[in-house]
């Protein structure tokens, strides 16, 4: 089966003032379609950077980046984005902030139309009484609710999500998964979600990546989840393999991340 | 509630006070010399600066021209407020030229980095020159342009005098459009005209109102300069014409209104200012 995104070979190096400095080297990927990936590794090994080069906002220094069959050169609505803050125009109501994109993606469709759209999944996170106020008066989580709305009204062929849940107390969190999870399952995108809770790493994906830590971060292993969907959170909680999958991820980050796959004799997981 | 009177009223009142008593100790007198016979044969004025008008001459001379601040007797001889508003009118084309040439001139500033390293040292040198400086040749530019040289030459003056800040501060603010606002632009595929209208001039409006203020300040500054050497009716062209006329007093009453007035203008300004930083 050929994958939907095919990162291969993935370098990216910054210049800084003591030269350049390569963050992410020989990353490779695959996504198939419909396939919910996270990503975990250790604050500041790269993470950021592979999500924004998926994106197109970053260029890439080596290797090639493959979404749905076409070389990834720039950004465009085809990936929805939810940033790590969420930043919505803080001169637009929340409203406002999802309906610039759906004018630019649906300007076939009439104003209606567009109006619906975008109420429509406003009301999909549970904005549906606050979404004439603008981000100045809305909680961290109601910010965050509202990205994920803008990401998903346009209805992109995948969702690129930057540790969207990372500032939420874990109530907020919670429910905030679900929202996402629904809206992934009812509409079946392509997701790439960034993280570095292991739980919710479990909770969402069907397989989780985990990066070495940088300078030249890599994939390091890949571990495949399972549990039959829809999940909840108990049925998890009650099954032995899931301490056994946590207990591995934790592992990593304590202890492998720190090597290069290879060196220390552990060649990365072939994803099949 | 005292100690605010105290900071906001009786301290000014005190520094007020301070500098009226040493104005009117240094100012002239009149006195009069008589023969022995009391009848006057001499006027004259003695004091520290004689010349200088003091506190009591420059308000009863200056109290015509407030008490009917819109009279008009003469080209040159009208109440304060007249020629307030001929001033004021002057600076408000003056500085909407400036804003309407400054605004763009900062975005591509703000955008360009080209186009920065092309004028920017050139901007360097012609932002603090004088307006003093620039009249004779805005006169020199529009010599051909008939009766109304003048108010070009002026207008010239004003607006290019009261550009860099709007342009400075645009520039400044394009420049610190977070990158996280761009990037939602681009993954939304913006044209460049939503992009400006959508993100660039909203994320930066607030630097180009702090501009906008800046250069008020600065056209109602070079006010005086157009209109001494043009010599126009309003608050700077009556100043002139009273140091030509010998009446000093009122160049005192001119000065006084030509800062308060400029008071005024910045403090709207600065309400305007803080409205916008509170909505946006
Ligand atoms: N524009 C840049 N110039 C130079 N170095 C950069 C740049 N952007 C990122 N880096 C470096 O790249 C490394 C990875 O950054 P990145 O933001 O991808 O980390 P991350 O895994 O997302 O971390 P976090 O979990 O804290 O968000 C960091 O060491 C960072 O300093
Ligand atoms: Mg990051």
């Amino acid at each position: 089966m050929s994958k939907f995104l095919e990162i291969t070979q993935l370098v990216k190096t910054f210049p800084t003032p003591k030269g350049p400095l390569t963050v992410v080297r020989d990353f490779d990927l695959g996504l198939k379609k419909g396939e919910f990936i996270t990503v975990i590794g250790h604050s500041g090994c790269g993470k950021s950077t592979v999500l924004s080069m998926i994106a197109g906002l970053s260029d890439v220094t080596g290797g090639v980046i493959v979404l749905a069959g076409k070389e990834v050169t720039n950004a465009g609505p085809d990936r929805g984005v939810v940033f790590q803050a969420p930043c919505l125009l803080p001169w637009f109501t929340a409203f406002e902030n999802v309906m610039l994109g759906i004018d630019q993606v649906y300007y076939t469709a009439s104003k209606l139309e567009r109006t619906q759209i975008a109420e429509y999944y406003l009301s999909l996170v549970g904005l549906a009484d606050s979404m004439h106020k603008r981000p100045g008066e809305l909680s961290q989580g109601m910010r965050q609710r509202c990205g994920i709305a803008r990401a998903f009204a346009l209805s992109p062929k995948m969702l690129l999500l930057d540790e969207p849940f990372g500032m939420l107390d874990s109530l907020t969190k919670f429910e905030l998964q679900d929202v996402l999870l629904n809206l992934w399952q009812r509409d079946q995108k392509t997701a790439l979600m960034v993280t570095h809770d292991v739980d919710e790493a479990l909770y969402l994906s069907d397989r989780v990546v985990m990066m070495t830590d940088g300078p030249e971060a890599t994939v390091g292993d890949i571990l495949e989840v399972k549990f039959p969907r829809p999940r909840t959170r108990r049925q998890l909680l009650e099954d032995p393999e899931y301490y056994r999958l946590r207990e591995y991820l934790i592992h990593f980050l304590n202890e492998r991340s720190h090597h290069r796959p290879g060196k220390n004799g552990q060649p990365a997981l072939a994803h099949a | 509630m005292n100690k605010f009177k105290f900071d906001w009223l009786i301290l000014p009142l005190v520094g007020v006070l301070i500098v009226l008593s040493v104005w009117h100790g240094v100012a002239g007198k009149k006195i009069f010399v008589t023969d022995a016979a009391g009848a006057i044969i001499e006027e004259k004025r003695i004091g520290l600066i004689p010349d200088l008008p003091n506190v009591v001459e420059t308000w009863t001379s200056s109290l015509p021209y407030i008490k009917e601040p819109f009279a008009k007797r003469g080209e040159m001889d009208q109440g304060i407020l007249r020629f307030t508003w001929y001033s004021l009118v002057l600076v408000a084309q003056g500085y909407a030229i400036a804003l309407i040439i400054g605004v763009p001139l900062g975005f591509f500033l703000g955008l360009s980095p080209t186009f920065t390293k092309m004028f920017d040292p050139l901007i360097q040198v012609l932002r603090p020159v004088s307006p003093l400086a620039w009249l004779p040749l805005g006169l020199v530019l529009f010599m051909r342009a008939g009766p109304e040289a003048g108010t070009y030459a002026a207008l010239f003056t004003i607006a290019l005098c009261g550009m860099w800040p709007t342009v400075l501060n645009t520039a400044v603010g394009v420049r610190a459009v977070p990158q996280d606002y761009l990037n939602v632009g681009r993954v939304l595929k913006l044209s460049r005209w939503k992009m400006l209208t959508k993100i660039l001039i909203p994320a930066t409006l607030p630097y180009m109102f702090t501009g906008f203020r800046l250069s008020l300040g600065i056209s109602w500054l070079a006010i005086v300069a157009a209109e001494m050497l043009t010599g126009r009716p309003g608050a700077g062209g009556f100043l002139w014409q009273e140091y030509n006329a010998l009446i000093y007093e009122h160049i005192i009453f001119s000065i006084l209104t030509i800062g308060l007035v400029g008071l005024i203008l910045d403090r709207l300004m600065s309400l305007v200012e803080a409205r916008f930083k509170a909505t946006s």
